[in-house]
């Protein structure tokens, strides 16, 4: 089995949750012995990503997978005890789960002593309750204690410091579930799919103005395009009626129409196009939408969902969401444009978890694409402004712009 | 967005029937000695059940004494959390997602219907006191898009049409059947899937 553990790290097949860290490289970072403490297995079955939705169907459909994969992985980081943090609006998904889990326990597949290897595996699931914020592995370890889902400091990282103060993996659902696939049919076909340092299938869910949403595990690389007509029956309208397309969830900034002509899906190709795989789930927008509305939704999104740990991600992210829906409205000024940027800016990077990336990267990908057709809908000139020589206006001072 | 405001008219008392008090002990003993408040949240959550899909204050006193932790740290968790319901809900509760995915499909279609069928405003009840509805952010099943929960179940691949019918299904009673509303299986293309044809069972 040992050996197993190698394989999967020659194979550095990269972790599905969104940030991409290879799973091998993550699973050796648990101590090889184990100490005082006993160590923890976590699966991260929190899918709130707008745009995302492929570990639900593994949960629904697949999860004799998901539970092998969970004894697999336990062994190779040591851990008699695996905790399955599902969002707590996958309901039926659970229960399907646990109905899984207990015909493995009934044929002793895990539990005491599982298919008499000598290894103990207890499985449970703990139900989250839409908190999109308990996807972030520490938030969903403070969720997992009983206590709110706001993420720690890191370092300690989980891998030392974790669940209960233990050594704690935490995995998505997707990685995990792929892991028996991979041993059984070996790294070097695992890795054969793909382009070099991009390896392995991924499963792609496309909506948003597509002829047929679904979810269809392709090969990592793969066109954006051929996903999008093969798979998904086309864009509404045709391929030129393509406004721009969010690659990688909610989080990742959109691209517009050229890049996404030649555009591969996988993680090295997303980032020299300066977003990102994510999670990959593709949602595709056409011309009939408002892209600025678009956006406005999913900032508003952000502010709903953000913890109030950190002040920039807490002020940050409503701000952003009130200035672009005045954007989408046409109130703003022409300068706010850059301004908004500016906050943007302000936010990432100044917060405790990634949430703060998440949040801005979108509305940096606006801007980055679309500033143009901001600025033809916001030519707003505030009244301040023309009443400039107004003699009794004693602040006049305050007007210029480079006093204020 | 969630329903956070504190009832005003609280119960005197609250205890855990046998059903709950059972399915209670069973999720206690999922967590290490000694680290009972783990499993607070599902605790909250069988109280809601238990209490017509709301939490009343003396749920999470109860609650708090259960797992001997402070209240307050339940009353935060209570709080936090956007599916625990602080004030009295329908006994079908209509949660219509609107975050972008399914905003661009027609979301606000199912809004409108909701406000002419059920309730001019989000959380009140409608005139015969069976639905209420909200609107919630993304509930993770885009590619069914546009879509809403009632209590537990999902209902997707909506329209205006077809969530009318939904809500007119119940107001006689009966409970419509959750899924898929477009003819298609789960999550795959309307159309009939495009990869692996050869495999029956895929």
């Amino acid at each position: 089995m040992l050996k197993d553990e190698d394989r999967i790290f020659q194979n550095l097949y990269n972790d599905s949750g969104g940030a991409g860290f290879p799973t091998g490289l993550k699973w050796s970072f648990a101590p090889k012995e184990v100490g005082s403490r006993p160590h923890y297995l976590v699966i991260n079955a929190d899918e709130s990503e707008p745009g995302t939705c492929k570990d639900r169907d593994i949960l629904r459909f697949e999860p004799h997978k998901l539970i092998e994969g969970c004894l697999i992985a336990s062994y190779a980081v040591n851990a008699h005890k695996c905790y399955i943090y599902i969002r707590g609006e996958y309901f039926n998904e659970g229960q399907k789960l646990q109905t899984a889990i207990d015909e493995a326990y009934k044929n002793n597949l895990i539990g005491k002593n599982a298919l008499n290897s000598g290894w103990d595996l207890d499985i449970y699931i703990h139900y989250g309750a839409g908190a999109y914020i308990c996807g972030e592995e520490t938030a969903l370890l403070e969720s997992l204690e009983g206590k709110k889902g706001q993420p720690r400091l890191k370092p300690p990282f989980p891998a030392l410091i974790g669940l209960y103060g233990c050594p704690t993996i935490i995995n998505n659902v997707e990685t995990v579930a792929a892991v028996p696939t991979i041993l059984r049919r070996g790294a070097k076909w695992f890795s054969s799919l793909g382009r070099p340092k991009n390896t392995g299938t991924k499963i792609y869910c496309i909506s948003g103005n597509v002829n047929n949403p679904c979810n269809v595990e392709e090969e990592m690389g793969v066109p954006l395009k051929e996903l999008i007509e093969n798979h998904a029956g086309g864009v509404v309208g045709g391929w030129n009626n393509l406004k721009a397309v969010i690659p990688g969830g909610s989080s990742m900034p959109m691209l517009p129409k050229e890049i996404c002509d030649n555009m591969k899906m996988d993680f090295d190709a997303c980032v020299e196009n300066k977003t990102g795989l994510g999670t990959a789930g593709i949602v595709v927008i056409n011309n009939d939408q408002d892209i600025i509305k678009c956006m406005a939704r999913i900032a508003r999104f952000y502010k709903h969902e953000s913890c109030g740990q950190c002040t920039p991600c807490r002020e940050g992210s409503g701000w952003m969401w009130r200035m672009l829906e005045r954007m989408a409205a046409g109130e703003a000024t022409p300068d706010e444009v850059d301004m908004l940027f500016d906050v943007t800016k302000q936010i990432e990077g100044h917060t405790i978890c990634a949430f703060g990336e998440g949040s801005s990267w979108p509305v940096q990908g606006l801007i980055r694409h679309f500033k143009d057709e901001i600025l033809e809908r916001n030519k707003f000139d505030p009244v301040v402004k023309k009443q400039k020589n107004i003699p009794y206006l004693v602040d006049q001072h305050l007007l210029a712009k480079e006093n204020a | 967005m969630s329903i956070k405001k504190i009832h005003k008219e609280q119960p005197e008392t609250f205890k855990f029937n046998n059903k709950s008090m059972e399915a209670a002990n069973k999720i206690v003993s999922n967590y290490p000695d000694g680290k009972q408040q783990s499993a607070v949240m599902a605790l909250l959550y069988i109280a809601q059940r238990q209490n017509d899909n709301w939490i009343p204050l003396q749920a999470m006193k109860y609650i708090a004494k259960f797992l001997d932790m402070p209240y307050i740290k339940v009353y935060e968790v209570a709080t936090f959390y956007s599916m625990y319901n602080l004030s009295p809900v329908g006994k079908y509760f209509f949660q219509v997602c609107t975050t972008t995915p399914c905003m661009l499909r027609g979301a606000y279609d199912l809004v409108k219907v909701c406000k002419n069928k059920i309730s001019e405003k989000e959380n009140v009840l409608s005139s015969d006191g069976k639905i209420s509805w909200m609107e919630v952010e993304c509930l993770g099943a885009c590619v069914n898009a546009p879509m809403m929960q009632v209590n537990e179940d999902y209902y997707e691949d909506l329209n205006d049409k077809k969530l009318e019918e939904i809500i007119e299904t119940i107001y006689k009673n009966k409970i419509p059947k959750p899924g898929s509303y477009s003819g298609r299986i789960n999550a795959e293309p309307v159309n009939n899937r495009k990869t692996l044809l050869g495999n029956k069972n895929a």
